[in-house]
C-alpha cells in the first residue's frame, strides 16, 4: 500500500497531454487547413481583418475534415472508456 | 432522520453545482464563446449526464475515507453542514474554492469529533485526495500551457479574428467536456456521502454502489445547481486570473476536461475547481505576453490550504452541537443554524450583485466589480 501512486500519476501526465494538448492541436490543425485557398484572407493587415474560416481549398477541406472526425471519434471513445471504467462491481476488491 | 441528511446532502450538491458552473463555463463565458445564460443551461444538462457515467469516486467517498462502522448519522449531517457553510463564504468572496475538500473536510471533522482520530483512514485521505489535490492544478496548467503553446503556433497564419472565430467554436465543444467531467466527479462526491449515511442506518450494505435513486437526485441537484450559476465564481476565473482569448479559453477546457476524466477514472476524488484554476493559469504561461495576476492566485491557493481544515472545525462544531443536545434533535437544531447562516451570507450577497449581466466586466481588483475594496488591483 503506497502513498503515492506513480503509476497512474504517469498515465494522468501522458493521456492528459496527448488528449487534453494533442485533441486541441489537431482542431487547430483543422482549422489551419480548413483557411487555406482562394478565399483566405492575409494575416497581420490591421483593420482589414476578416473572420472568414473556410478558405475553399477541397484538400484543405478534407483535412479539416479528416481532423474534426478524428476529435469526435476520440472524444466517444473516451466517453466509452470512463463508462467502462466508472462502473465497477458492488463490491469494492480487497486492499 | 436519514431524510434529513439526505436532503441536506442535496442542499450541498446544489451549493456544489453553484459554486462549479465557473469552472466549466467561466473561459466560454469570458471569450463569448457562449452566452452567459445558454451556458449555464449546457452545463447543466451535461452535469446530469456526466453523473451517470462514472461511479468510481463516489466509492472513493462512501468507504475510503472514514470507517464506516463507526459514523453515524449525526456525523454525516454534521459534516455537510461544515462543507455547506465554507463553500457559501468562498462563494460570497468569489473564491473558487473547492467544494469537495470543503465535503470532505466536513465529514472528517465530524468524523474526528464522533469517534477520534482512528476512524478515519488517514492513508485513503491523503492518498486519494490530499496528494491528487496537489498535483492535479501542476499537472493541469502543464497540459493547458502545452496545449496553448501548439495552438497559437499552429494557427499563427490565421488573421486574428478568423482565429479567435474558429476556436470559440471548438471551445463550445472542450466546455461541454468539462461540464460532462465535472458531473463525472463532483456529482459523485454527494452520492458518496448519501450513500455513507445509507451504510451508517443500516439501509444498504458497506461497500455498496450508490442506489438508482440517490444517483438520480444528485444529478438533478447538481445540474440544478449549476443552472442558477455562481457568477462570482465565473467572474474571478474567467476575468481575474488571466485575460483569456479563444484559443487559450479551449487549450484550458481541454486541460481541465482531460485531467478530471482520467482522475474520475483512478477514482481520485480531485478538486474539479483545482485542476480548472490550474489550466487557466497554464493557458497564461503559455502564450507569449499575457500576464497571470499571481495574487489572486496566491489568494484562492490560500483559500484552498484552509479549506480542509476549515470545513473539519466547522463539522466538527455542528457535531459537538448536535451530539451535545442528542438524537433528531440535535440534528434538527444544526440544521436550522444552518439555514440560519446560508440566509445571512444570501443577504450580504446582495449588497455586490454579480450575475449574468456584469459578470463580464472589467476586471477591477474584486469578484464584485462596481465596489472597491483593497485586497487587489
Amino acid at each position: 500500500m503506497s502513498w503515492i501512486n506513480l503509476q497512474a500519476i504517469w498515465k494522468i501526465v501522458v493521456f492528459g497531454l496527448v488528449l487534453g494538448a494533442g485533441l486541441p492541436s489537431l482542431f487547430a490543425v483543422g482549422l489551419f487547413s480548413l483557411s487555406k485557398g482562394p478565399r483566405a484572407q492575409p494575416a497581420g493587415a490591421d483593420g482589414a481583418d476578416s473572420d472568414v474560416l473556410v478558405g475553399g481549398s477541397p484538400v484543405g477541406m478534407v483535412v479539416a475534415a479528416l481532423c474534426f472526425l478524428i476529435i469526435l471519434a476520440a472524444i466517444g471513445w473516451g466517453i466509452y472508456e470512463v463508462y467502462q471504467i466508472g462502473h465497477p462491481a458492488p463490491t469494492p476488491p480487497a486492499k | 432522520m436519514l431524510a434529513l441528511v439526505v436532503v441536506t446532502a442535496l442542499c450541498f450538491d446544489f451549493t456544489n453545482g453553484f459554486h462549479d458552473t465557473g469552472n466549466a463555463m467561466a473561459t466560454s463565458i469570458a471569450t463569448k464563446a457562449l452566452g452567459p445564460r445558454t451556458a449555464v443551461a449546457l452545463s447543466g444538462v451535461l452535469n446530469l449526464v456526466g453523473a451517470f457515467l462514472s461511479l468510481a469516486v463516489a466509492a472513493t467517498i462512501a468507504s475510503g475515507l472514514v470507517d464506516t462502522n463507526l459514523v453515524t448519522l449525526t456525523v454525516v449531517a454534521a459534516g455537510l453542514a461544515g462543507g455547506i457553510i465554507w463553500n457559501l463564504l468562498t462563494w460570497l468572496f468569489g473564491i473558487p474554492s473547492s467544494s469537495s475538500h470543503a465535503l470532505i473536510g466536513g465529514v472528517i471533522g465530524s468524523t474526528l469529533a464522533a469517534a477520534g482520530g482512528h476512524a478515519v483512514k488517514w492513508h485513503g485521505l491523503v492518498s486519494k485526495v490530499i496528494i491528487p489535490a496537489c498535483l492535479s492544478p501542476i499537472i493541469a496548467a502543464l497540459v493547458a500551457a502545452t496545449g496553448t503553446y501548439l495552438l497559437y503556433r499552429i494557427s499563427r497564419s490565421l488573421t486574428e479574428r478568423a482565429r479567435n472565430h474558429g476556436f470559440r467554436i471548438g471551445q463550445i465543444g472542450s466546455a461541454c467536456m468539462v461540464s460532462l467531467a465535472h458531473g463525472t466527479n463532483d456529482a459523485q462526491k454527494t452520492m458518496g456521502v448519501i450513500t455513507l449515511a445509507l451504510i451508517a442506518n443500516k439501509t444498504v450494505a458497506a461497500g455498496s454502489n450508490a442506489p438508482f435513486w440517490v444517483i438520480l437526485s444528485c444529478a438533478l441537484a447538481i445540474s440544478l445547481g449549476t443552472y442558477i450559476g455562481g457568477w462570482r465564481v465565473i467572474r474571478t476565473l474567467g476575468k481575474g486570473l488571466v485575460e483569456i482569448e479563444s484559443p487559450q479559453g479551449m487549450a484550458a477546457e481541454s486541460a481541465s476536461a482531460a485531467v478530471i476524466l482520467l482522475s474520475s477514472g483512478f477514482g481520485y476524488s480531485l478538486s474539479t475547481t483545482h485542476v480548472a484554476t490550474g489550466s487557466i493559469i497554464g493557458t497564461g504561461l503559455g502564450k507569449r505576453g499575457a500576464e497571470v495576476r499571481w495574487n489572486v492566485a496566491g489568494r484562492m491557493a490560500t483559500a484552498w490550504v484552509f479549506t480542509l481544515p476549515s470545513a473539519a472545525v466547522v463539522g466538527a462544531g455542528a457535531y459537538a452541537l448536535a451530539h451535545g443536545i442528542g438524537g433528531t434533535v440535535g440534528v434538527v437544531v444544526d440544521l436550522i443554524i444552518l439555514a440560519g447562516v446560508v440566509g445571512a451570507i444570501y443577504w450580504r450577497s446582495r449588497a455586490t450583485k454579480v450575475d449574468h449581466k456584469n459578470v463580464n466586466d472589467e476586471w477591477q481588483g474584486s469578484a464584485a466589480p462596481a465596489q472597491p475594496e483593497p485586497a487587489a488591483a
